[in-house]
């Protein structure tokens, strides 16, 4: 199989367009100019030269020989991490914000979880001089207050967004709410692969980008696909985007989740925010909050797109919980040098758990962001179970 | 043009040919004492009632309705609560349930329908349901005779209205401005636009809301639409505790302002 554009917006039974009325004209030129400027090689041809020479793509591919060592198999790091703002999001950024200036838009509106989306954002519309504005839930403006200053820093509004569990799902509500009365001037800069047709789409086609060189990567440094592709999934852009490399081989693909927001692990099908989906929701429908230790993670629904992989078997996905990540954190940092973010020190976690299944394989990880944002965070939590220990500061 | 119009048409359209203006408040299901508030609503004047079904995550709903959302909810009501209060109401107007589509979905498109007319609700609104995914919704709720009212907004083509107007019953629900949900000091110009442009293209009772708060604010509206719709106006009532008492004070001060013009 190879990944297609969705027919009719739909991936197997999942996706579509439910959202409000005002926004359907919206969602259907955004669908038309992305469709046009993606066959466009001047745009594209600008795009990659911003991913080149502004984010420093191509990123690199990471052997881990240490690493690899201890867990018996071969582990292979796509370093999204490396890029500028430090995650994969800025890929999808800088097509979306080209996108507006394209569509005549002045004006960015973008929610983020961990606040690696809004700050990609903000720094997307500074670079091309749009105006811009990023909902973070209350909560999550606390546990990611560097975040928040730096998207002030770059000219970004950063709103709270006081409603509900005050976290992820509830940033989309109000930039949902946002872009309902903005629509003429905004274009909703989306984080993930998940949302209303186009947005699945578009935003895999952004990411693309990641699995196209990773596999190149791989050719060059195994002479074929490694056994096992594996990212960490909220939304699931960064895991749709390695996934779309190689899902037209033999390489086993392996979405991990977050236990407290494991929306294939735990939920069924149900519409929010703008697709069909798997959806952690209780029995009369209320979806329900998310609860993990990342904030970018801290979603109760998938990208449809995954839900579809797991359908027809083509991916599976894992789930893992606070400890483990925790414990992945400090191997990779510990082992490689590399400190990770915590949304993909799930994936890592779940190698290191599967490592007798996976002994002797090679397992290609998307390293989709680092860590600098979690130290604060990390610190907290690390002292707290160093005093509960009564150790002298060692956590081995 | 339905040959046979369901019941909440069939009394827009007699409210339309006696020349006057139809009112269509709205509550939110299990806030305070919202069946009480209902019967006051529907003794002060109001032609149908809108009934919210709470949802964890209202998109087009302003910080009013969302907090009349939450309240609800931390009650602990449920769809089927109510709906169950509503299928032992009796006061004489058309109810309308209007929830997003996930909760429909969740309870089975056909169950939901069958329990909407089961419970002597006229019509539904699912406002996060536009024209091009509602076929399973509107194919059971026909089956079941429930009234599909479908949303119409400032940023649709005329192609686009003729098609929704087409597939609406009931009413056809003019979105008063791009925005959630709430009342703002002064009706949108995009509020007439949208009910004259309406007006041009069906026959349908052509009611107006979102941002329609105040009786003069519907007055204007009603110059040109067959009715408005009000609802944050009316929550607010409830959330401030003043109850059933103070919406059906403000409902008479609504349909008293329709009434003169």
């Amino acid at each position: 199989m190879t990944m297609a554009e969705p027919v009719g917006g739909r991936f197997g039974e999942f996706g579509g367009r439910f959202v409000p009325e005002p926004l359907v004209p919206a969602c259907e030129e955004l669908e038309a100019a992305f469709r046009t400027a993606w066959a466009d090689k001047d745009f594209r041809g600008e795009l990659n030269r911003l991913l080149a020479d502004y984010a420093g793509r191509p990123s690199p591919l990471t052997e881990c020989h240490r690493l690899s060592g201890e867990l018996g198999l071969r582990l292979l790091l796509k370093r999204e991490d490396l890029n500028h703002t430090g995650s994969h999001k800025i890929n999808n950024v800088l097509g979306q914000a080209l996108l507006a200036v394209r569509m005549g838009k002045t004006r960015l509106v973008a929610e983020t979880g961990a606040g690696q989306h809004g700050v990609a954002t903000a720094t997307a519309a500074a670079l091309l001089g749009l105006e811009c504005v990023v909902y973070m839930g209350e909560v999550d403006i606390e546990r990611q207050a560097l975040n928040v200053f730096r998207m002030q820093l770059l000219g970004a509004e950063v709103r709270s967004a006081v409603s509900g569990s005050r976290t992820l799902k509830d940033a989309i509500n109000e930039a949902m709410r946002d872009w309902v009365a903005t629509v003429e001037s905004s274009h909703y800069c989306l984080g993930s692969v998940m949302g209303p047709h186009p947005y699945p789409w578009m935003v895999r086609e952004m990411h693309r980008v990641i699995g196209d060189e990773a596999r190149e990567q791989c050719q060059h440094l195994l002479g074929t696909d490694p056994d096992v592709v594996t990212a960490c999934v909220g939304g699931g852009s960064n895991a749709i985007g390695i996934f779309s490399g190689f899902v037209d081989g033999d390489a086993a693909l392996v979405g991990v989740e977050p236990a407290g927001g494991a929306a294939i692990g735990r939920g069924v099908p149900g519409v929010v925010h703008g697709s069909k989906s798997f959806l952690m929701q209780d029995e009369h429908g209320q979806v329900l909050e998310a609860e993990s230790i990342s904030a970018g993670l801290d979603y109760p629904g998938i990208g449809p797109e995954h839900s579809h992989l797991a359908a027809i078997g083509r991916a599976r996905y894992e789930s893992v919980t606070d400890d483990e990540v925790v414990a992945a954190f400090e191997l990779l940092s510990r082992t490689e040098g590399i400190i990770p973010a915590l949304e993909p020190a799930h994936a890592l976690a779940w190698v290191s758990r599967a490592r007798e299944e996976l002994a002797g394989q090679s397992v290609l990880l998307n390293l989709s962001g680092r860590g600098d944002k979690d130290v604060d965070q990390m610190m907290d939590r690390l002292e707290v179970e160093r005093e509960s220990f009564g150790n002298d500061g060692s956590t081995e | 043009m339905s040959a046979d119009p369901g019941p909440l048409e069939a009394v827009l359209r007699a409210r339309r040919s006696q020349g006057g203006k139809a009112l269509v408040p709205y509550l939110t299901g299990g806030l305070g004492d919202w069946q009480a508030a209902l019967a006051a609503a529907a003794d002060a004047g109001a032609d149908a009632i809108e009934v919210g079904i709470p949802f964890s995550d209202p998109v087009i709903d302003g910080p009013v309705i969302q907090e009349a959302n939450d309240r609800a909810l931390a009650a602990g009501i449920t769809p089927l609560g109510v709906l169950d209060a509503l299928g032992r109401l009796d006061i004489g107007v058309p109810l309308v349930v209007m929830t997003y589509y996930n909760i429909a979905f969740r309870f089975g498109l056909e169950r939901f329908a069958s329990v909407l007319a089961s419970q002597g609700v006229a019509a539904a609104i699912l406002p996060d349901l536009p024209l091009e995914e509602a076929g399973p919704w509107t194919e059971a709720a026909d089956a079941a005779g429930v009234e599909t009212v479908l949303l119409a907004a400032p940023t649709a083509s005329d192609e686009r209205l003729g098609r929704i107007c087409g597939r609406t019953r009931g009413f056809v629900y003019g979105v008063g401005l791009l925005g959630v949900t709430g009342v703002r000091d002064e009706l949108a110009s995009s509020a007439v636009l949208m009910a004259e442009r309406l007006k041009q293209i069906t026959d349908v009772p052509v009611l107006v809301g979102v941002g329609v708060g105040t009786p003069e604010q519907a007055e204007e509206v009603c110059r040109v639409a067959d009715g408005a719709v009000v609802g944050s106006a009316v929550v607010r009532r409830m959330l401030d505790e003043d109850g059933p008492a103070a919406v059906g004070k403000l409902i008479g001060q609504f349909r008293r302002t329709l009434d003169r013009g």
